[in-house]
């Protein structure tokens, strides 16, 4: 897969308003989905050793923002932002939506995935490597815990989801 | 024919649960410090983190061996010594070691443990092996990737212990425990402080025409077109200009990951005892895909079946892969 892949989509007249109404939408889930992960995972934090503070961008190339992760147990950030007001990053990692799902719940393999290119990473490499061992010494599923969070329906929509990521990446290289 | 433990990776307590499901026989780790070849960030166990996964495994009837596979600097053996002595109350069930003072030391002071030899020791004659085991009591030697199996098969004739072999992973050379290329760049250590290209030390940059370069303490080791795929960032797997090769090539090795599958039969053939799966620093999507592919292919073989390995393509580094020097000497 070419970089372009994992390049941010120019954004189109209009879009910067239903991107900033997308993260006023979803600034609440987000909200949950961390404080809950935090509750139940509370050793990731020993593993992010001072990284903890660094402000991370976790950027879904085909989506209108991106997410600023902050991951200080003290005050805890989750936000969606446009891609046009996000923050000075410590370090970004880049790739489609479902990628970093699947990454986040060890389904697929950071290393593959930056081999193959399909996975961008930009700052701080070793704030970038902290956070993926912390995120894959959790057990259980972070999409699956957030899916079950709004019942039938979201998990209905997780099934979905990797339905279409797996039938984009059948046929390639990668399947 | 030999039993063929499969010896499978485990950078987190998480892993090790996903390998011991997954079928290793036996899970390899190291402790958060400089005792260990995989000293990386966020990564490795703490000693309670190392009890409760000993408990796991046993309970599941798995073993675990303890990497205490780098080189203690002058001075500085207590850390060694007291990661051996809280290993040895955990209960592992084997070391790891490269440093001849850690294995006396282990020797003598837990010797009811089976000591292994690293890769790191980079013994490769049945001279420098026969002195390990008649001197420290080893009971099994991991080879150097540098050997065919007709130079296996002879060696297994000629030493008193078991050998294990690496099967899939990272193939990096460059004489194993005295490669100093990451100290040259970085001031650390591969082999005393149990880094390969720190973390801390990489920076990948992105570039206009959609390259992308990678570059450890400010040299660019690599440089991947928009369509190449990539590779880690090691000084070994670089690719560099020279006044004959304007246009860059790889000066030692290439990115391209170790893959055995092929070879399994005649591995088992030439008396190998042990399996070794590379990967500590990987994720439990690594771990879960590739021990499930070879315990599947060991398995089919002890039945007297066709092996039938799974495509492990994707998990390669720059997915590449190669049978190195277990197919022929002329492999670069």
């Amino acid at each position: 897969m070419s970089l372009s892949t994992v390049t941010p989509a120019r954004m189109r007249p209009g879009e910067g308003a239903v991107a900033r109404l997308a993260c006023l939408a979803l600034q609440p889930v987000l909200s949950r989905i961390v404080r809950r992960t935090a509750a139940r995972h509370p050793s990731l934090f020993a593993r992010l050793g001072p990284h903890q503070t660094t402000d991370f961008l976790i950027d879904p190339v085909e989506l209108p923002f991106t997410l600023h992760l902050r991951p200080d147990p003290a005050a805890l950030i989750l936000r969606a932002v446009p891609r046009d007001a996000a923050p000075h990053a410590g370090a970004t990692i880049r790739g489609r939506f479902l990628l970093l799902l699947e990454l986040v719940d060890a389904e697929e393999d950071g290393d593959a995935a930056f081999f193959s290119r399909d996975l961008d990473v930009s700052g701080d490499t070793e704030a970038v490597v902290r956070l993926r061992n912390a995120l894959d010494d959790m057990d259980g599923s972070l999409a699956e815990e957030t899916a079950a969070m709004f019942g039938p329906p979201g998990r209905a929509i997780l099934a979905r989801l990797r339905r279409a990521y797996s039938s984009t990446t059948t046929g390639q290289e990668i399947a | 024919m030999s039993l063929a433990e499969l010896i499978c990776p485990a950078g987190t307590p998480a892993a090790l649960r996903t390998a011991v499901d997954a079928g290793a026989d036996a899970v390899y780790c190291g402790f958060q410090d400089a005792t260990n070849a995989r000293n990386f960030p966020g990564l490795n166990f703490t000693p309670d983190e190392l009890r409760d996964a000993v408990a796991f495994a046993h309970a599941k009837g798995t073993k675990v061996l303890l990497a205490l596979n780098t080189y203690p600097p002058a001075g500085k053996v207590d850390l060694w010594r007291q990661a051996a002595d809280t290993g040895a109350r955990i209960g592992v069930d084997a070391f790891i070691v490269a440093d001849m003072g850690v294995a006396d030391y282990i020797a003598r002071s837990h010797p009811g443990i089976r000591l292994h030899l690293s890769v790191q020791a980079a013994a490769s004659s049945p001279e420098a092996i026969r002195y390990y085991c008649e001197n420290f009591g080893v009971k099994r030697v991991v080879l150097p990737r540098i050997l065919t199996i007709p130079e296996i098969r002879q060696i297994r004739t000629e030493i008193p212990c078991e050998i294990e072999t690496f099967i899939f992973g990272n193939h990096g050379l460059m004489v194993e425990g005295r490669c100093s290329l990451t100290n040259y760049l970085t001031g650390q250590s591969t082999n005393m402080d149990g880094v390969c290209s720190p973390a801390s030390d990489v920076e990948y940059a992105r570039h206009a025409d959609g390259s992308m370069s990678s570059q450890l303490a400010g040299f660019t080791i690599d440089r991947f077109s928009p369509e190449e795929k990539a590779g880690y960032p090691t000084i070994c797997k670089g690719r560099y200009t020279a006044p004959h090769r304007p246009e860059g090539y790889y000066a030692f090795e290439e990115p391209v990951s170790l893959n055995l599958s092929r070879l399994l039969p005649e591995l088992i053939e030439a008396g190998v005892h042990a399996f070794k799966i590379e990967g500590r620093q990987r994720s439990k999507s690594y771990v879960r895909g590739v021990v499930r592919a070879f315990r599947a292919a060991v398995d089919d073989i002890r039945a007297g079946r066709q092996a039938n390995i799974a495509d492990l393509i994707a998990l390669t580094e720059g997915q590449k892969q190669t049978q190195g020097a277990f197919e022929t000497k002329k492999w670069r």
